[in-house]
């Protein structure tokens, strides 16, 4: 009781504003404990660490860009005559979510600028997940305590492409209106229900009179609120398990070392929302996106040469493009494998990347909390899958757009397809072994810097006339950096007999496990990094050589 | 899926613990010359020693907040002054919107400089002092496990569901039926497919009106060489479910030379050389438009079907799965091209019913 008194006499006295009202807010929400923990926590530093920060205001900037639109938009499919100030559509039938479009984009002023961020914005929040997703990817940020918080990003990247669809979808314009038509044929090759599943979806055949409407609420309402859900509890992960670090003086597995977030990382963070939406609304000035004037309505007779979806949607584009056009009939019914087959294949190769941190952490057996991020280099086989699974990605875009890369490049349509279909299979097991001898070439290179000194260029004649190159040894903080990586030794089976003379089964997915931990971790895999014995020895005495 | 076949001694984290080259922090370990060293000393910038440079970084930040103060007065002031409709041409961009130039210039300068001047004052003037915070084992600790265990145990022991397996087993029936709800109200997003897929607009003695002049067509109006659109008689843009009739109904006529046609069936079909093929591609249901008059092929701009219209349509190269339905066509009394039924077949993409 004497403490509430002598509070509030205190805040009647002369305690600042914003302390009283601080106080105000504490006595109701609780706001101190949570300031405690909170203001001055310490965030690491690193250019990498930024991407994430991109995908998080670009989403906010669509956010705020979308509310901004829907106050124009008519999410409907009536046909309407174009009466407005584009000279060129005018008089022509178009539907009332095509003819606000076009409102938007000439009659509002702002409105294109708008619809540009908003449109630079969604492409940017993909591409940003996509290499943050890398990121985390090729340093091992995934691994335990984050899986839950991976799979969170992985879901926020797969919901994206599909409010990126269902969002570009909406002006029914001819080029997206194309892109509706090739879902609803994707749909279609599902075994058993899909007839079922577009009729649904389209509320009859396609296009009918209900998918804007229809893609609209699932655009703006559904998908955004499942993923702002999603990205809070990111967040709050990312603040509950700490962010990781690099290995460095300093910078243990139990401790966070950086700067606090008051004043440091307001300022740095709060600023790069700034400067990140600053470029975004200077290239949404400069570069025009998605202009459906000059696309036209939508009909489903009619279409453009050059047809392209946006480029997340790419790989899917290339798996269907480069596939060939199987189709089973038997018993009255068709399996229609060439569309399906991509359409499995693209949840597939997504669900690879997904399921990959539960798959290492079963080979490695390790049930440690990891704060400290690899080198690539020093996970070589995750780096190769990685690299590999890249490859898949990107042979996928390229089949996604082999129109453009045979016009652009004077090449056969039929050859870019063939090299894609071969690429498909081929390319990520060249990446995998190309990478993982790259890797090792560089844990070579790291331990000769460690046990012969950094190579100074400088060239010196020995009395005796030989030449040799000086060599400068590493600082301790050098040296402690390159060999603070954890290595694994490969897991073996255990022994198949006890001691009293029984055999045991040794189960298939033991000797599996051994066989990747072989793979992963076994002598042609990583070079042993050098040890205190070894660094003593070439060091002692007998100088550099 | 457990640890427990993997030996510990293999987990980095023991080998560690054997070598001591990665437990504890221990400075200049002279045993260890990979030891930590611990934090690096800090490095004064020059602002942390030099007044006036100080000085300058805060009139730099300064700087960039005024600038982006005058550039949303000049927003708002582009906003009011620039037209609409005004253009003007920008090298290399071309002709583009000046409004939306100007905007988005100012708008964009307006809040960059903001966040150029923060991050500026953070790296600047702001301490730089890196700080070491400790971090706390995710898990709980084995009292806090036990205590929640034991908890939770009184818990469920208190509300009886595992005694009472009446509660639990009509509990649940009453918790799986109850979304059923829902599922149901789902049923009305659509008709049911029924033959619709299978089913266009032609029908016997339906004439063929070409889509550019929406007159009907004459076999001598298609010359050799050209692709025509066409669509069924009586078929009107303004109709209401015109998009959906035409997505099934469209129509693409050439002119092949009777003697070049290798398909017996399609030359039976045509009329004196002219063909009419679905325009719907029937891998995902593109429109074709790409013809190539020396072959006779024609190509899907989407996903690169290439069809040989003068070998039945069929599939020669690309994704699609089966060759293009053809109309057969004739004439009329008065000389019109006509239908002579509906398609065999369904137009466009497969379907799981289409058999």
């Amino acid at each position: 009781m004497s403490t509430t008194s002598s509070n509030e006499s205190r805040s009647r006295g002369k305690a600042p504003a914003g302390e009283r009202v601080a106080d105000w807010a504490d006595g109701r929400l609780g706001i101190y404990s949570l300031a405690k923990a909170n203001m001055r926590k310490i965030f690491p530093d690193h250019w990498s660490f930024m991407l994430g920060e991109v995908c998080m205001y670009s989403f906010l900037i669509i956010i705020l860009t979308g509310v901004y639109l829907t106050l124009f938009f008519h999410p409907s499919m009536n046909e309407v005559v174009y009466h407005g100030s584009y000279v060129p559509l005018q008089g022509q039938l178009m539907s009332e979510a095509f003819n606000s479009t076009l409102h938007i984009s000439f009659d509002v002023r702002g409105g294109l600028l708008i619809r540009q961020i908003h449109h630079w914005a969604a492409l940017i929040f993909l591409g940003g997940m996509f290499v943050h997703m890398m990121r985390v990817f090729f340093t091992g940020a995934f691994r335990k305590p984050r899986e839950v918080n991976w799979l969170f990003g992985f879901l926020l990247f797969v919901l994206g492409m599909f409010t990126g669809f269902t969002g570009y979808s909406l002006p029914d314009d001819l080029l997206s209106g194309t892109g509706v038509r090739f879902m609803e044929g994707a749909i279609l090759s599902v075994p058993v229900v899909g007839t079922y599943l577009s009729f649904f979806l389209f509320g009859g055949q396609f296009p009918g009179g209900d998918f804007v409407a229809r893609f609209y609420s699932i655009h703006i309402l559904l998908l955004p609120g499942i993923m702002l859900g999603l990205m809070v509890g990111h967040l709050i992960l990312v603040f509950y398990h700490k962010h990781t670090q690099f290995a460095g003086p300093g910078k243990t597995n139990n401790n966070v070392v950086g700067m606090p977030l008051l004043p440091v990382y307001m300022a740095k963070a709060g600023g790069f929302f700034f400067l990140v939406f600053g470029v975004i609304a200077a290239i949404a000035a400069l570069f025009s996106v998605n202009p459906i004037w000059a696309m036209g309505p939508y009909r489903p007779d009619q279409v453009s040469t050059g047809a392209q979806p946006d480029w997340y949607m790419g790989f899917a584009e290339g798996l269907i493009r480069a596939m060939p056009g199987w189709e089973i009939n038997f018993w009255g019914h068709t399996l229609i494998l060439g569309v399906f087959i991509p359409l499995v294949m693209f949840g597939v190769v997504l669900m690879m990347i997904a399921l990959y941190p539960f798959v290492e952490s079963w080979v490695t057996g390790d049930k440690s909390e990891h704060h400290i991020l690899d080198r690539p280099r020093n996970a070589p086989t995750r780096t190769a899958f990685g690299v590999a699974w890249i490859t898949i990605y990107m042979v996928g875009l390229i089949g996604g757009g082999n129109d453009l890369f045979a016009t652009h490049f004077h090449l056969s349509l039929n050859a870019v397809t063939w090299f894609v279909r071969i690429a498909f299979f081929a390319g990520p097991v060249l990446a995998f072994v190309i990478t993982k001898r790259i890797c090792l070439g560089l844990q070579r290179r790291d331990r000769d810097k460690v046990l012969h000194g950094r190579e100074t260029g400088i060239i010196k004649r020995l009395p005796h006339g030989e030449f040799i190159e000086v060599h400068e040894p590493l600082s301790q903080e050098q040296l402690h950096t390159l060999t603070a990586h954890e290595q694994y030794q490969p897991a073996e089976i255990g022994p198949t007999v006890d001691e009293n003379g029984v055999e045991r089964k040794v189960k298939g997915s033991e000797k599996l496990r051994a066989k990747l931990s072989n793979a992963y971790y076994g002598e042609d895999s990583q070079i042993p990094k050098p040890s205190v014995e070894e660094y003593k020895e070439i060091t002692s005495g007998h100088g550099h050589h | 899926m457990s640890s427990q076949d993997i030996p510990e001694e293999n987990l980095p984290a023991e080998q560690a613990a054997h070598e001591g080259a990665h437990g504890a922090v221990s400075v200049a370990d002279e045993k260890n010359p990979f030891a930590d060293p611990g934090l690096p000393p800090h490095e004064h910038r020059i602002q942390d020693v030099d007044e006036r440079a100080a000085r300058r970084s805060e009139r730099t930040v300064a700087l960039l907040f005024t600038v982006s103060m005058l550039a949303a007065v000049a927003f708002i002031a582009s906003y009011v002054a620039i037209p609409k409709d005004k253009a003007i041409y920008v090298f290399p961009l071309g002709h583009i919107s000046a409004l939306n130039f100007a905007l988005g210039l100012t708008l964009g300068l307006a809040l960059f400089c903001i966040g150029a001047g923060a991050v500026h004052w953070a790296r600047t003037l702001m301490s730089d002092v890196e700080v070491a915070d400790e971090r706390h084992a995710i898990a709980a600790d084995p009292d806090t496990r036990a205590k929640v265990h034991a908890d939770f145990k009184l818990g469920a022991q208190e509300s009886q569901l595992g005694r009472r397996k009446l509660i639990r087993t009509t509990m649940l029936g009453a918790l799986t039926l109850v979304p059923l709800s829902g599922i149901v109200l789902l049923r009305d997003l659509g008709p049911l497919p029924g033959d619709k897929l299978r089913h266009t607009l032609w029908a016997k003695g339906k004439r063929l009106v070409n889509m550019n002049t929406n007159l009907p067509l004459r076999p001598e109006d298609v010359a050799v060489g050209s692709l025509t659109f066409a669509m069924p008689d009586g078929l009107k843009e303004t109709d209401e479910d015109f998009q959906t009739e035409i997505a099934k109904a469209a129509l693409m006529i050439v002119r092949l030379q009777p003697d070049n046609i290798k398909d017996k069936r399609e030359l039976d079909w045509s009329h004196q050389g002219v063909v009419a093929y679905s325009k719907i591609c029937t891998h995902v249901g593109c429109p074709i438009s790409l013809y190539e008059q020396q072959t006779h092929h024609v190509l899907c701009p989407c996903h690169q079907s290439t069809f040989d219209l003068s070998d039945g349509a069929r599939v020669i190269f690309g994704p699609a799965g089966h060759a293009l339905p053809q109309l057969r066509i004739g004439v009329d009394s008065e000389g019109y091209l006509q239908a002579l039924g509906d398609f065999e077949e369904p137009v466009g993409p497969a379907f799981w019913e289409r058999g």
